[in-house]
């Protein structure tokens, strides 16, 4: 039960993926081709919300709705930022969805993206697998 | 034109970029979860096939809320395609849909092209790289990143994390490479 306020936040979410087009395989290709700037726009003002709520929860020590310190823990660079990323990047554009909006076009009926999803867990699987021959 | 009409409409970046930066706040507020989409694969692997190796020997079920949230995604995409529908086409950039006719994408009736995402193409050269390679590169590439598009980009870079920028910096850099210089080749197979 204590999980069904993620499982509600993850329909608003959804549902605001599907609204906006971000889940758009064509979205994805005019933002890497520079061609709109509706993704620019939306993760640009996403990214300076977020900001500001972390920025506004430190500032005032604002804590959880069950009275604990909140907490964000740090990330620490290693050269799999890099490399992952930019493998990442190719699988972006091709797929013209990250992890999020591949749940989202399933539910809007695409079924074969199981397809893709199914891959990219296998490719996660296959990262674990690889992870100690693999620069950090 | 009442509420129900207004919100079919596909919504501007600068009602959907907020909400979903929202996304940070509520997360932490409710249970002091940071906001990541890619770790519920890896989650995903660790409760089904974890097979002794490291990286997936850990209580997943700790994370569970994390599997709610995606499953959530998934419910709200059948609901925005249940209820919510535009009916009228897609809207692109001419300039790419002038190119993408070229490859035989003409149907903008969907988000997702059909044109190239079918049980169908999957069978092609064209659609086993588009959903499978695609996919793959996905999944191996954001964990390898330690996160996605929400972890570093919108959740790190909130939290004015300097590797998350150096990973979103490298998303976009893969991102350009593909779409400009690849793509073409893949989408002409």
């Amino acid at each position: 039960m204590k999980n069904i306020p993620y499982l509600v936040v993850g329909i608003l979410f959804g549902i605001i993926f599907v609204k906006a087009e971000v889940i758009s395989w064509f979205r994805i290709q005019e933002m890497f081709r520079l061609q709109s700037f509706h993704m620019y726009g939306v993760i640009g003002s996403a990214v300076a919300t977020g900001m500001l709520s972390v920025f506004i929860i430190k500032k005032f020590n604002i804590k959880t709705l069950s009275g604990e310190k909140i907490e964000i823990q740090p990330k620490t660079f290693k050269k799999g930022q890099i490399y992952g990323g930019l493998l990442f990047g190719l699988g972006w554009a091709i797929t013209g969805a990250c992890p999020g909006p591949l749940f989202a076009q399933i539910g809007t009926g695409v079924t074969v993206i199981i397809i893709t999803l199914l891959s990219a867990i296998v490719g996660t699987w296959c990262y674990g697998y690889f992870k100690d021959k693999l620069p950090e | 034109m009442n509420l129900l009409d207004l919100i079919k409409q596909p919504w501007p970046w600068y009602i959907a970029g907020p909400l979903i930066g929202l996304t940070v706040p509520v997360l932490l507020l409710i249970g002091n979860k940071a906001f990541g989409i890619s770790s519920s694969m890896r989650h995903i692997c660790a409760m089904c096939l974890p097979a002794n190796i490291t990286f997936f020997k850990y209580d997943w079920k700790k994370e569970s809320w994390n599997l709610f949230f995606v499953f959530g995604i998934f419910l709200g995409g059948v609901i925005a395609a249940s209820f919510l529908t535009d009916p009228k086409p897609i809207q692109v950039a001419p300039e790419l849909a002038s190119d993408l006719a070229h490859y035989g994408v003409t149907d903008y009736s969907n988000l997702v092209p059909t044109d190239l995402f079918s049980w169908e193409s999957l069978f092609t050269l064209r659609g086993f790289i588009l959903m499978v390679v695609g996919g793959f590169l996905v999944g191996f590439g954001t964990r390898w990143a330690g996160g996605c598009t929400s972890g570093h980009a919108i959740m790190g870079l909130s939290n004015l994390q300097w590797p998350s920028l150096v990973a979103t910096i490298c998303f976009m850099i893969g991102g350009f490479i593909m779409a400009n210089l690849l793509l073409p080749f893949i989408l002409a197979l």
